[in-house]
């Protein structure tokens, strides 16, 4: 049942919504990239909140009108409308008063959500409302999806798509150095608004979906999960896409396997797997790779510290630095050099004092910033320049 | 009128208004150190704690829950700084992906388990039901000395005042570490004080409101709770224990006033039904915020004075 | 000329004849601290010794790894390696005789507080957590901002201080911890020129008082008026000893690299040496 749905194999409807949702997924991801370099993530929770009382006032609305009050574009419409005044008064709030962007967030976010709560319960009592079953935007659900509603998600998640490629070099340089960009001519406060627009739309297709409750993870883990992966922009915005799609596409299918499932918190869990694996595997900056770096790196600052102290005839005390001296055969384990140990030891007391050198020569500022203690420097310098500067040494070295 | 008040009204009035209280006095703090939306990570928590501490016990009750949403809590705190670190990404970003991960497991655990028999469902933990915590044994305000009447009050209201009894001694006791280490952390450090144990000791302290508060109003309407009260106080004044006071005022003022509205207000405009209690106060502590936020003698950063 | 690393290497290798005279222990004594953001060494493999009742200051360019050298002394990052000890302490038994005065701009001056109730910060030894706050500490607090003169300003909030007035706040407040051991890190940045000539004094004073001062300094062109002693650090350990031996141009070449122009050293030199 799960492979035929991961296959599209369901039929027609289910088909129609996994595009959608996987359409959705895409812009999610990249929209979601832009707005997580520009360290604005959680602004995203304060949006999809805010536009509950916008949902349920369109619904009243147009129900008023004498229309069907479950008409999709009509609530996007009001979706869209509250979740922009929300926006506008956190802008507001942290301008205007002494109140910081977090609790400005936290204030929209509950605030909305509560006077949209009040409007649900006014629904209710409401004739055309006891079927409305508008709980279902607060967690998603795909079931019973409207062919015309699939269709309306896939379209505006294209558009939203096209948009971002349109404003991707603006808003990777907001992102990047938003102060450098507004002195070389760009609107830091246009970009924004514009970014801040996408990610409404985002939200507003994705609330049928995912649930305005869960609709953040979607903009948020797919990006945090193709930072993992690379240090280019760019690049971190495709692989955002392609795991806001995955994630999507796989939990509308698995959704569609049994009605009982809410599609978003399958969506989520999907995407935070997709996290987790990053973590463990990614070379660049995953979390394993992260510590063996930082295990190796530990190393290699003892193993430096220790040669110098043998060189100085100094005691080592660190009992670590000097395992990992013993082990490499370098010292005995009470700390006496033993002969490989003082040729390495005479090495990094020559590099060091290479280094001192280069480092006080006014006119190599640039090579000697490459200092950082472990650096031989051989690796910057060639054998002509090593000659040169060992020719203004203080000392010859005569050290063991 | 009294009888009815006393049985329908008076006992989710006190919840409401312990809930607001317990969840304003640590949001102070939450709200001075820049943590505004560790008190929405940690509501949206609760929910997996209680579905998980369920699933073990098989019951709805008190204190396995409390335990439940409390390690969640603390599991969802190491988990953001496990995150923040290992993928070097800002605290706000790390939140987002902890606590939605943790609250959709929540949804589908609840979803997958047969809590059919019991008071458990999504949009509860969501916006809570603050109107069903009546007490149907009270006749009247007598009943208040009636013993036999008072043991059927709701477990929530004396669930909520141990709560709220916890969090403000708790807080008293820590004032001045809480204070020094919210005000400058490296000082604080040099002095001794075990800053990170401070920090999680708040944290926990918000989870256990939320976890209290939780039942009576929901985890959304949590975080209006831990925000709107200490942020309006904020506008009000320039000192720490004022602040505090003004806070656990507008608590009372936005429970009271929200809850009064909810129950009262759509009959006076000629509706038949009331409207979310939960969701009215939480609009009625934003509408007070709204107000401090124009009129608050401290409503603005101290001039410029701070750059040179 | 003695190779670089010889001179503090020494200072710590007196630590077996210290221990046979009577002579009081360093005041400040660090050995082998190596301390990385991510895998980039800040300070590596440093030593350095402080004797009791001297007044150091802590040079080098930007970047140079002065501010956390005295983080990792307090216990505030965490080093790769090495070693800290506080008058011949750990730092955790010698908590109560060190006094710290963080950068300004470190902390929200936007916090609801008033100056006095910073500066009884400093007292929170003694209050601890329930203890009221007696006349005499508050005696003590507003003693303590008289001697920075502040005052007039006991009450007022804190984010309606200047610059330097924040600054003067925060020497108050270690002032209150009556300690025997001051770091300051970098106290004299975007201040006034009234309150630096306050700040010496106050620190020129406690000097006076048998007390040890050590401070991160960036302004090349004050040292000899104000620091006996001077560390010079970028990263490595470049120097240490009296100004007047340390100061020199060849030593801040080895420190600052291309960063100082050798017209500015001597130009800072020349005019240095005539008042």
């Amino acid at each position: 049942m799960i492979w035929q749905a991961l296959t599209l194999q369901l039929g027609y409807n289910a088909t129609l919504v996994a595009i959608g949702a996987t359409m959705l997924g895409i812009a999610a991801g990249v929209t979601g990239s832009f707005l997580f370099l520009r360290k604005r993530a959680l602004v995203s929770d304060a949006v999809s909140h805010a536009t509950l009382p916008g949902i349920g006032l369109a619904f009243i609305v147009m129900v008023a009108l004498g229309g069907e009050g479950r008409f999709l574009p009509g609530l996007m419409l009001g979706a869209a409308v509250s979740s922009g005044l929300g926006l506008l008064v956190i802008g507001w709030m942290i301008r205007r008063t002494r109140l910081t962007e977090d609790a400005a967030i936290g204030a929209v976010l509950s605030v909305f959500f509560g006077a949209g709560i009040v409007i649900l319960t006014v629904i209710q009592s409401m004739q055309a409302g006891r079927q409305a079953g508008l709980e279902s935007v607060l967690l998603g659900s795909t079931a019973g999806m409207l062919r015309a509603d699939a269709l309306v998600i896939a379209a505006g998640g294209a558009l939203v798509l096209l948009l971002v490629m349109l404003l991707r070099r603006p808003m990777l340089a907001v992102g990047f150095d938003p102060d450098f960009a507004a002195v070389t001519g760009t609107n830091v406060a246009r970009i924004d608004l514009a970014m801040m627009g996408l990610v409404m739309a985002v939200t507003v297709l994705g609330i049928t979906t995912v649930g305005l409750v869960l609709i953040v993870a979607l903009l948020i883990i797919p990006a945090v999960t193709a930072r993992l992966w690379t240090d280019n922009a760019l690049r971190m915005v495709g692989l955002a896409g392609l795991a806001g799609g995955l994630a999507a596409f796989v939990g509308a299918a698995v959704s569609a396997t049994a009605p009982a499932l809410p599609t978003g918190p399958i969506i989520v869990l999907a995407s935070f797997v997709l996290f987790v694996l990053s973590i463990a595997l990614a070379p660049a900056r995953g979390g394993v790779a992260l510590l063996l770096r930082q295990m190796r790196f530990r190393r290699r600052v003892h193993r430096r510290q220790g040669l110098l102290a043998l060189a100085a005839g100094q005691p080592i005390h660190e009992p670590f630095t000097l395992t990992l001296l013993a082990r490499e055969g370098m010292a005995r384990a009470d700390g006496v050099p033993t002969e490989a140990g003082r040729i390495a030891a005479a090495k990094a007391l020559l590099d060091e004092a290479r280094w001192a050198a280069l480092r006080g020569d006014p006119a190599q500022g640039l090579t000697a910033s490459r200092y950082d203690g472990l650096t031989p420097i051989e690796t910057v310098l060639t054998p002509d320049q090593i000659a040169e500067l060992d020719r203004h040494l203080p000392r010859p070295q005569a050290v063991i | 009128m009294g009888a009815e008040f006393v049985a329908l009204s008076l006992t989710p009035l006190l919840i409401g208004v312990l809930a607001a209280v317990t969840c304003a006095l640590p949001g102070n703090f939450l709200l001075l150190r820049r943590q505004a939306l560790i008190g929405d990570a940690i509501s949206h928590v609760v929910l997996p704690g209680i579905v998980v501490a369920f699933l073990l016990t098989g019951r709805v009750a008190a204190l396995p829950m409390m335990l439940g949403a409390a390690g969640a809590a603390l599991v969802s705190v190491v988990l953001i700084e496990a995150v923040r670190r290992t993928a070097r990404i800002e605290a706000g970003a790390a939140m987002g992906v902890i606590f939605t991960t943790l609250f959709a497991a929540g949804v589908l655990l609840l979803e997958q388990s047969d809590t059919s028999g019991v008071h458990l469902d999504v949009e509860h933990a969501l916006y809570g039901n603050l109107e069903s915590l009546i007490w149907l044994d009270a006749t009247g305000w007598a009943s208040l000395l009636d013993p036999v009447a008072l043991s059927g009050l709701p477990p929530e209201l004396p669930r909520m005042a141990v709560a709220l009894l916890i969090v403000a001694l708790s807080i008293a006791v820590m004032w001045r570490p809480l204070a020094i280490a919210t005000f400058d952390e490296g000082f604080a450090a040099t002095l001794g004080l075990p800053v990170r144990a401070i920090g999680l000791a708040l944290v926990m302290l918000a989870a256990l409101a939320a976890v209290a508060a939780f039942d009576a109003v929901g985890s959304i309407i949590v975080i209006a709770m831990f925000i709107c009260p200490p942020a309006a106080a904020r506008m009000m004044t320039d000192r720490l224990l004022a602040q505090a006071a003004w806070s656990v005022g507008f608590a009372i003022l936005s429970a009271v006033l929200g809850y009064v509205l909810a129950g009262y207000g759509p009959l006076w405009l000629g509706f038949a039904n009331s409207v979310s209690a939960a969701g009215m106060i939480a609009t009625v502590s934003g509408l007070i915020l709204g107000v401090t936020m124009m009129i608050g003698p401290c409503r603005r950063r101290a001039g410029g004075a701070t750059v040179h | 000329m003695a190779h670089p690393l010889s001179t503090p290497r020494s200072l710590l290798q007196t630590e077996g004849t210290v221990a046979a005279t009577p002579a009081p222990p360093p005041a400040l004594q660090v050995g082998g601290l190596t301390v990385a953001y991510g895998e980039k060494p800040v300070v590596f493999s440093v030593d350095m010794s402080v004797a009791q009742g001297t007044m150091t200051a802590i040079v080098g360019p930007n970047g140079a790894g002065k501010s956390t050298l005295l983080k990792a002394v307090l216990g505030l990052v965490k080093p790769l390696s090495g070693e800290v000890r506080l008058f011949g302490l750990p730092l955790s038994r010698a908590r109560d005789r060190v006094a710290y005065v963080p950068q300004r701009a470190s902390v929200d001056w936007d916090f609801p507080a008033r100056v006095i109730d910073v500066v009884l910060m400093g007292l929170h030894r003694e209050l601890g957590l329930l203890r009221r706050v007696r006349p005499a500490h508050l005696d003590r607090a507003r003693a303590c901002l008289a001697r920075v003169g502040m005052e007039d300003f006991a009450t007022r909030q804190i984010g309606q201080l200047s610059g330097g007035q924040q600054q003067r706040v925060f020497l108050a407040r270690a002032l209150a911890q009556s300690a025997d051991l001051y770091l300051l890190d970098e106290p004299f940045a975007g201040v006034d020129a009234a309150t630096e000539k306050a700040i010496i004094a106050v620190l020129k004073d406690l000097r006076a008082e048998g007390r040890t001062i050590v401070a991160v300094h960036h302004d090349l062109s004050t040292i000899r008026a104000y620091f006996e002693h001077m560390f010079l650090i970028n990263m490595r350990a470049i120097a240490a000893g009296p100004v007047a031996e340390v100061f020199t141009a060849a030593n801040l070449q080895r420190a600052y690299g291309g960063r100082l122009g050798e017209a500015q050293v001597a130009g800072m030199q020349a005019g240095d040496a005539t008042p």
